[in-house]
């Protein structure tokens, strides 16, 4: 069982946030880059597979400073990386165009790719490859049961349902949080890590189907502040939650 | 402008985001038409309540298409697509629409974006969508039609009837689905129904680690309420699924909900923005959360909440 797991070096939504000057990216001051925390679900799964039932994994992550986080998958348990050193930004287009050139001497059972990246939360990178690879897809799943040519994916639908479905491989799938709980990384791993291969693949991008206009801050209706220490803080809440009946 | 919509329904029930769909296409259309498709095994009932917001009803019938596969959904779209050439496809962005629709406009070469929030085709194509989960917006132009948008849920819930036709496509599928649907699996249930519960004390990743689930368990027990939690609480197993509150788990609407280190996800404000009372506390001030709290702390909840719980203490004594 082959299987190559798309990996994202993104920023973390969680670090401090502003708009660069040219009012059309993001300013990089402040960014906090890891693996994309989807990504993360995604390469312990094809591990979890490995493990199970022998194989190779293979990650491959788009970007000029993507090292960290491939280095981060090999050293999981990954058996090897392809970096593609193109800055694709926004265009998802463009990003699964590359991928597409740098695997097409693979052979692989299975393309794994979080859902959506962190950052931009477009979740179509591993749908647009699927598609421009002509294979079935199959998207946000929380369980996998690998059999002979085929995969058992139960993915995620609202109000909590779930709906068991089956496709043939090869296949993509993209992995919704939650499906395992991710391993740390050991330092065993990490020197194991680096004696695995990175390969770099330089594919030039054609397509570019969007263009950036703006970006700004949302305009928020904002709550109604509470200040104060901890304690004249809770009091507030208290008299609040007193003067609605609630206590 | 000639908008296409295609509609989901599950259960029997039409998906309310597909008259959202026909709210937005009948707001550009311009001189056009807003077209809804509704493709199933026997869709005469989705199509009639559709029909009431599209100028037209394109019905894809066939036995195969009982069950959703992005598979045949793509094929049969492609077929009436290419016959029928309209500028823009509108999908709605749910666990159905977010999934065939890149694999639609991958097919067509057309460019596509993803959760989109406002649609503007005053000078060709332009839409708008959050990135950083909410926290920052960008406004795209989408360089050719025909494009592709998915359709957030609750914003274009204002629109008027227009009364449309209903057509049969004419359209079967060219070929079998390589994926096959096996069947649904229902939620799991437990010991407590959050949806019921008047008072909801709600964790978020800012709560750290599972040991702390404890200090909102003895806040919830002192306001007479439950414990729930966003994605990230139930994804590292600190709360059980039934307890998670957003799109993919369960829409709640107590009296008060008090979020403690949420960061205000879409995908869990749509899940509690109804509750009567919302109060937040995150050591972010940006957090989108506060968009929607009534009213917001900026702090450490590990300072806040300790001190909420000495008061009650001293109350509950008196």
């Amino acid at each position: 069982m082959k299987i190559i797991v798309l990996a994202k070096h993104a920023p973390d939504p969680e670090s401090e946030i502003s708009v660069a000057s040219d009012g059309k990216s993001v300013s990089q001051s402040g960014l906090v880059y890891d693996i994309n925390d989807w990504d993360r679900y995604a390469v312990e799964e094809a591990i979890r597979i490995k493990e199970d039932k022998g194989g190779e994994v293979v990650v491959v992550g788009v970007g000029t400073n993507c090292d960290d986080t491939l280095r981060k998958c090999l050293a999981m348990g990954a058996d090897r990386a392809i970096k593609i050193p193109v800055d694709t930004s926004f265009d998802a287009y463009t990003t699964a165009e590359v991928i597409k050139e740098a695997i097409k001497d693979e052979q692989f059972d299975m393309i794994f790719a979080g859902l959506m990246s962190q950052d931009l939360n477009n979740a179509q990178v591993g749908v647009l490859l699927a598609a421009m690879l002509d294979l079935p897809v199959a998207t946000a799943a929380t369980e996998l049961k690998v059999e002979d040519g085929k995969v058992i994916a139960r993915r995620e639908l609202e109000g909590g349902y779930l709906e068991e479905v089956e496709l043939p491989t090869p296949c993509v799938i993209t992995i919704q949080s939650g499906i395992n709980e991710p391993r740390y990384v050991s330092i065993m791993g990490i020197k194991r890590a680096k004696s695995k291969e990175m390969k770099e693949v330089s594919v030039s991008p054609s397509i570019s189907t969007l263009e950036i206009e703006k970006m700004y801050l949302p305009p928020v209706k904002k709550a109604e502040m509470i200040e104060g220490d901890p304690s004249q803080v809770a009091e507030k809440l208290i008299e609040i939650l007193k003067e609605r009946g609630l206590i | 402008m000639k908008v296409f919509c295609v509609a989901e329904y599950r259960f029997d029930e039409l998906n309310p985001l597909s008259i959202e769909l026909l709210n937005l296409a009948n707001q550009i259309k311009g001189d056009g038409s807003s077209e809804a498709v509704v493709i199933g095994k026997d869709v005469g009932k989705y199509a009639e309540e559709l029909a009431k917001y599209a100028d037209k009803v394109w019905k894809v019938e066939d036995d195969s298409l009982e069950n959703y596969t992005p598979d045949l959904y793509v094929d049969v779209l492609l077929q009436l697509i290419e016959r029928e050439k309209p500028d823009i496809i509108l999908v709605g962005n749910t666990a159905q629409g977010g999934e065939f629709a890149p694999y639609l406009a991958a097919k067509l070469n057309a460019p596509i974006a993803t959760d989109v929030v406002a649609v503007d085709v005053s000078d060709g194509v332009k839409a708008s969508r959050y990135l950083m989960q909410g926290k920052l917006m960008v406004d795209l132009k989408l360089k050719s039609t025909p494009c592709v948008l998915t359709i957030r849920q609750g914003v274009f819930k204002e629109g008027t009837e227009v009364g449309g036709e209903i057509v049969d496509a004419g359209i079967k599928p060219s070929r079998e689905s390589k994926r096959k649907f096996v069947s649904y699996i229902e939620p799991e249930v437990g010991e407590v129904d959050i949806a019921q519960a008047d008072i909801i004390v709600s964790v978020g990743r800012g709560i750290e680690d599972e040991s702390n689930i404890e200090l909102a368990e003895e806040l919830a027990d002192l306001l007479g309420g439950v414990v729930a939690g966003s994605r990230p609480v139930i994804d590292n197993g600190w709360l059980p699924k039934d307890r998670q509150v957003g799109i993919s788990g369960k829409v709640v609407k107590p009296k008060l909900y008090l979020a403690l280190g949420i960061s205000g996800a879409f995908q869990h404000v749509m899940g509690m923005k109804d509750s009567e009372l919302i109060i937040a506390v995150n050591k972010d001030p940006e957090a989108p959360i506060f968009g929607v709290a009534h009213y917001g702390v900026v702090a450490d909840l590990f300072d806040v909440v300790p001190e909420l719980i000495e008061k009650l203490k001293e109350i509950k004594g008196a």
